[in-house]
């Protein structure tokens, strides 16, 4: 891992949430300035912010987008009790021309009595639904039943969780094999000793959410749960930050077995239980095939969780501050290393050794060990060819020439108009 | 790379203070997301931080190599080929595709190393200049691994021929010799350069005894004082029994011939022969494969898997496979002599020689950087079905892991990851689900890389991601109000409601303007228009217009009329359609049947009687409405007119 590029965010307050768009072109921000400022992504890779705007009267929590199937699309949550729903009006306005994007609010979702601690879009496949969870305890599910008009929101679902809410996950398996399925976890931190992660459960008879199960081994508080992706498994694997990073794997008990109409039961396993943190955990994340799992905590320092092909979890990779503090207004781009130069160990680890000799780093060099450094050997002549095969660069490997399908594929262009009758 | 085993990676992120302040991310397709923050809520933090940096964090260095995609876009065809290598191929002929396969993949570390030593030597700041040196001295390790694997494991040499590769993998590998070489024979006078004798020992210590013979003879003819000694140490160069491939002789022999040959060596060095010649004993004694003489030339050998193969050749060139580890550990400890600890490289070849692959590629996955080295590796090593029969479990496991790591950082870049696809491809577990998951997240930036992204979806049977990536690129049509490549877009994904949608939209259209945009589209919809009833009726409709364009108003009257009884059209169109078929009334000749104008009126009747008819717009809006209510009495008109006409034009005809 490296820092390919720093950008400064010109929020002026904390910045309390990060997220990218689905195809990481695009991201949001948002802040106890109580804005969210989105950000594009030019073709030479620059970052620039096309909108910024006040968007509650209260810290926001958190921004995520829909999936671009529903456009542009961002949902946001706040101290201020409410989430709000936005999307980006194309126009031919002068924003465009001066590179910037118009966002308006579609709805303000004014149920919650409480602050408003998270906001996830359910996955696609359910349409466009959302849901939000807040200190009240409350988990409450949206639905915009027109695509075409955000402006309609119903609440379709108000799940009681009994404990204030910190934050929830949708489960993102297909609604084929699995029923739609929300993790819930609590921050409460008064003494009564109560689960703090649930899970509910679409019921397609009553159609009502009903809980699941309650993962009774987690009593701190809840600050983060996410489902990872699944790739194509019969069980579920739920991460949790709380005191620690833990990760679980529901597996569904055959339905068969259970009294039916009821919701699914589920075999539950820790299966990876880490306090490397040392302390609080908030955030965990699962990359986007559910193999790397991100958390952050009160150390400072994001680290990497993955299962190795024997299945055991391990950390993989810290990212942490280096101390010094920031000097001055740094603008973007201006930390940007040339690329392929962004290994800085390497440029300190040359020992003038003899020539011929592959050094490799000592093992407490600042982890170059993920590197080979070494003085490069004086080169040999070209050697001989091994095998008659050619290097050439052989691009027609990045090329899938097929002509037809092209030009079927091709959609068809406007034409001008003819004048009707 | 630590997974298997080691230290996590730390990354660093400048300007960032992991003392007092939290982290908060978020996972993009190829990057990350970090950013300052403080996670113990408040409503108002006491500090406002000055200058907030969201930073980008990348997984993968080398995929943004320029040099290094080149080796990413050759050893993929290679890869792929040797997926394709027939099963049926057993014995000889397999291995034999199996070290061309290898050689192919050296070859092609070979090439970028090159060409990455050119980048180095004309770069033109220092530091870029070492870090491409140091990219150089990985692929050279890398090519040197691999040629070690390559010879153990794929060649599977046997006793005899095992020391021959092993002596070319040492002189392919250290390889200043022929740069010394160079620079001595183009002096003027070479036996008097004061590399001279570095030149001949090197050349006996890396058994290019021709060579070595050579430079003594020029030895002989410049100082005649020792050129006795030089023939006769010539002479035992020339006599060294090896093996030579197109030799029958048979292990034994060479044995019995060499035991002879080094006790004849043996006996001069005794008698004293080369006495009066410090240079020439020394390599009298080298050639004994005397330890003591071949430490003293440690520089020369510059590192202890060269002493090894030296060591080997002069004192036991038949050595076995089973019997290198020993020799191996031996010559290190012998070469560290204590002063230094092994280093990771030191421990990989360390691995190679006990046979341990998976040590090897464990070890390798530490030290790298990148996945390509391993990834391939272990693919290779797996169609070696050395993993099987090493009874590693999860050998096929191991493989698909590190071909879904190497595939993974691929599809981090911008284009590379069409490599990647092949990769996944050839993942039978976990492959094509990450591969699913992998190709919804390409930007579909431009329409020719959406097309492409769909080829690679469409060839793959992935009907989902087709469907959610037509279904992206008509929703980002629709917002930027271009109906036509809407509407193909949602026919391609097949979408109904979609399609119904961007219809509505062309109607409305064409009631605003009174015209139609995308004709070609729209012409030529074909069996696509059966997706919703709304867009067979633009089609039709749009059909009805060419008619009445191309003057064929009895087919395009008919049609018009089967657009209503048919219910094709909706109700709130169908004033349209009548005030549509005004002309065709108003015509000289008569175009609608008598038969035809009943139906016509019966339309316009239901329409108009205030049939109530749920979801339709109310009628009661059309009688308020003064325009409309003039349009009906027209229609009414005209109608009656028409149905006079035809009345008589029809009892007119039947009657002649």
């Amino acid at each position: 891992m490296f820092v390919a590029r720093s950008i400064a965010a010109d929020h002026k307050d904390l910045i309390h949430d990060v997220s990218f768009d689905f195809h990481g072109r695009r991201m949001a921000t948002c802040s106890s300035d109580q804005s969210v400022k989105v950000w594009d992504k030019s073709e030479s890779g620059d970052w620039h912010c096309t909108a910024s705007w006040k968007t509650h009267s209260g810290s926001v929590w958190r921004v995520t987008w829909a999936h671009p199937e529903f456009g542009q699309v961002l949902a946001s949550c706040s101290f201020d009790r409410t989430a709000a729903v936005w999307e980006e009006i194309v126009g031919e306005s002068n924003d465009k021309l001066r590179g910037q994007s118009h966002w308006v609010k579609r709805t303000t979702l004014v149920d919650s009595r409480t602050s408003v601690t998270d906001v996830k879009f359910a996955p696609k496949h359910m349409g466009l639904m959302l849901a939000t969870c807040s200190a009240d305890g409350i988990v409450r599910v949206y639905e915009a039943p027109d695509v075409m008009n955000l402006s309609q929101w119903s609440l379709q679902h108000e799940i009681s969780c009994k404990l204030s809410c910190s934050c929830i996950s949708w489960n993102p398996s297909s609604s084929r094999a699995h029923p739609p399925m929300i993790a819930v976890g609590s921050d409460d931190s008064s003494p009564n000793a109560m689960a703090k992660a649930q899970i509910f459960e679409y019921n397609e008879n009553t159609r009502k959410y009903a809980k699941a199960e309650t993962l009774m081994t987690v009593t701190d508080p809840v600050h983060d749960i996410a489902f990872a992706p699944n790739l194509g498994r019969s069980f579920h694997i739920l991460a949790i930050a709380t005191k620690d990073v833990r990760i679980f794997t529901l597996k569904p008990v055959r339905k068969e077995l259970t009294s039916s109409g009821g919701p699914t039961k589920f075999e539950i396993h820790i299966v990876a239980q880490f306090d490397n943190h040392n302390s609080q955990v908030w955030r965990v994340s699962w990359n986007i095939t559910g193999t790397v799992l991100a958390s952050s905590g009160d150390d400072g320092c994001v680290r990497l969780w993955k299962a190795n092909y024997m299945d055991n979890w391990k950390c993989t990779g810290i990212l942490k501050g280096n101390g010094s503090p920031v000097s001055g207004s740094s603008q973007q781009g201006s930390s940007n290393p040339p690329l392929g130069s962004n290994v800085p160990n390497l440029q300190n680890s040359l020992n003038g050794s003899s020539a011929g000799r592959y050094f490799f780093p000592p093992l407490d060099s600042p982890r170059a060990g993920s590197r080979w450094s070494s003085y490069a050997q004086l080169l040999p002549p070209p050697p001989p060819p091994l095998v008659e095969h050619s290097c050439d660069a052989d691009t027609a490997n990045l090329q899938y020439p097929h002509p037809r399908r092209r030009s079927l594929s091709r959609p068809l262009n406007p034409l001008p108009e003819n004048e009707g009758v | 790379m630590e997974e298997l085993d080691g230290e996590p990676t730390v990354t660093l992120i400048p300007g960032m203070n992991s003392q007092k302040k939290q982290m908060c991310f978020d996972w993009g397709p190829g990057e990350m997301l970090v950013c300052e923050t403080s996670f113990n809520k408040k409503e108002k933090s006491e500090v406002v931080p000055g200058c907030l940096l969201i930073y980008i964090v990348r997984k993968d260095v080398d995929v943004y190599s320029q040099i290094l995609r080149k080796l990413f876009n050759e050893s993929h065809g290679i890869f792929v080929g040797l997926q394709r290598i027939e099963e049926e191929l057993t014995g000889k002929s397999r291995k034999a595709q199996l070290v061309r396969v290898s050689k192919n993949y050296r070859s092609v570390i070979r090439a970028c190393m090159e060409e990455m030593h050119q980048v180095a030597i004309a770069a033109k700041d220092p530091a870029s200049g070492r870090q491409f040196s140091s990219q150089v001295s990985i692929l050279s390790a890398m090519e040197l691994i691999w040629n070690l694997c390559e010879i153990l494991f794929i060649e599977v040499a046997p006793a005899g021929p095992l020391l021959l590769h092993l002596l070319d993998w040492v002189r392919l590998h250290v390889c200043e010799v022929d740069s010394l070489s160079a620079d001595v024979l183009g002096s003027e006078n070479p036996s008097k350069h004061e590399s001279f004798w570095n030149l001949v020992t090197v050349l006996v210590l890396q058994g290019r005894l021709d060579e070595a013979r050579q430079m003594l003879s020029r030895e002989a003819d410049a100082s005649p004082t020792s050129a006795g000694m030089c023939r006769i140490l010539g002479d035992l160069m020339r006599t060294m029994p090896v093996l030579s491939p197109g030799n029958t002789q048979t292990l034994t022999e060479l044995e019995l011939k060499w035991q002879h040959w080094h006790e004849e060596c043996e006996r001069h060095l005794q008698d004293g022969t080369f006495a009066s010649s410090p240079h020439l004993e020394s390599l009298c004694k080298i050639m004994l494969g005397d330890e003591a003489a071949l430490l003293e030339q440690k520089k020369l050998l510059s590192n202890w898997y060269h002493f090894l193969v030296t060591r080997l050749l002069y004192s036991h060139p038949t050595v076995k496979p089973m019997d290198l580890y020993f020799y191996a550990q031996s010559s290190l400890d012998l070469f560290l002599g204590g002063e230094s600890s092994p280093e990771p490289l030191d421990n990989i070849l360390m691995a190679a020689f006990e046979f341990d692959i998976h040590q090897v590629i464990k070890e390798c996955s530490i030290a790298l950087s990148n996945w390509w080295f391993v990834a391939h590796l272990t693919d290779l090593l797996d169609h070696c079905k050395l993993l099987q029969s090493h009874n590693l479990y999860f050998g096929s496991n191991m493989r698909e892991f590190l071909l879904l790591e190497y595939a993974s950082g691929l599809f981090a870049h911008h284009s590379l990851w069409q490599l990647g696809v092949d990769y996944f491809d050839y993942c039978p577990e976990l492959g094509r689900v990450s591969l699913e998951l992998h190709i919804e997240r390409i930007p579909l930036s431009t329409e020719q890389k959406a097309l492409k992204v769909l080829r690679v979806c469409e060839q793959r049977q992935m009907t989902e991601q087709v469907r959610s990536i037509c279904k992206i690129l008509a929703m980002k049509a629709v917002r930027n109000n271009r109906l036509g490549s809407a509407l193909s877009w949602s026919i391609r994904a097949k979408d109904a409601a979609f399609a119904t949608l961007v219809s509505d939209r062309f109607l409305r259209d064409y009631c605003e303007r009174g015209c139609f945009s995308d004709l070609d589209l729209i012409d030529n919809l074909g069996p696509a228009m059966m997706l919703s009833d709304r867009l067979t009726f633009l089609g039709k409709y749009r059909e009805f217009h060419r008619l009445y364009g191309e003057k064929r108003f009895v087919d395009a009257a008919s049609l018009l009329l089967s657009l209503m009884t048919s219910q094709i059209a909706p109700r709130s169109f169908w004033m349209t359609l009548l005030t549509d078929a005004l002309p065709l009334l108003e015509q000289k000749q008569v175009i609608f049947s008598a038969e035809q104008t009943y139906e016509l009126m019966r339309c316009l009747e239901d329409l108009t009687s205030g049939k109530p008819v749920c979801g339709e717009p109310d009628p009661q809006r059309l009688q308020d409405d003064d325009v409309e209510t003039t349009k009906v009495e027209m229609l009414r008109l005209a109608l009656a007119r028409n149905l006079a006409r035809s009345i008589i034009k029809e009892g007119s005809l039947e009657g002649s």
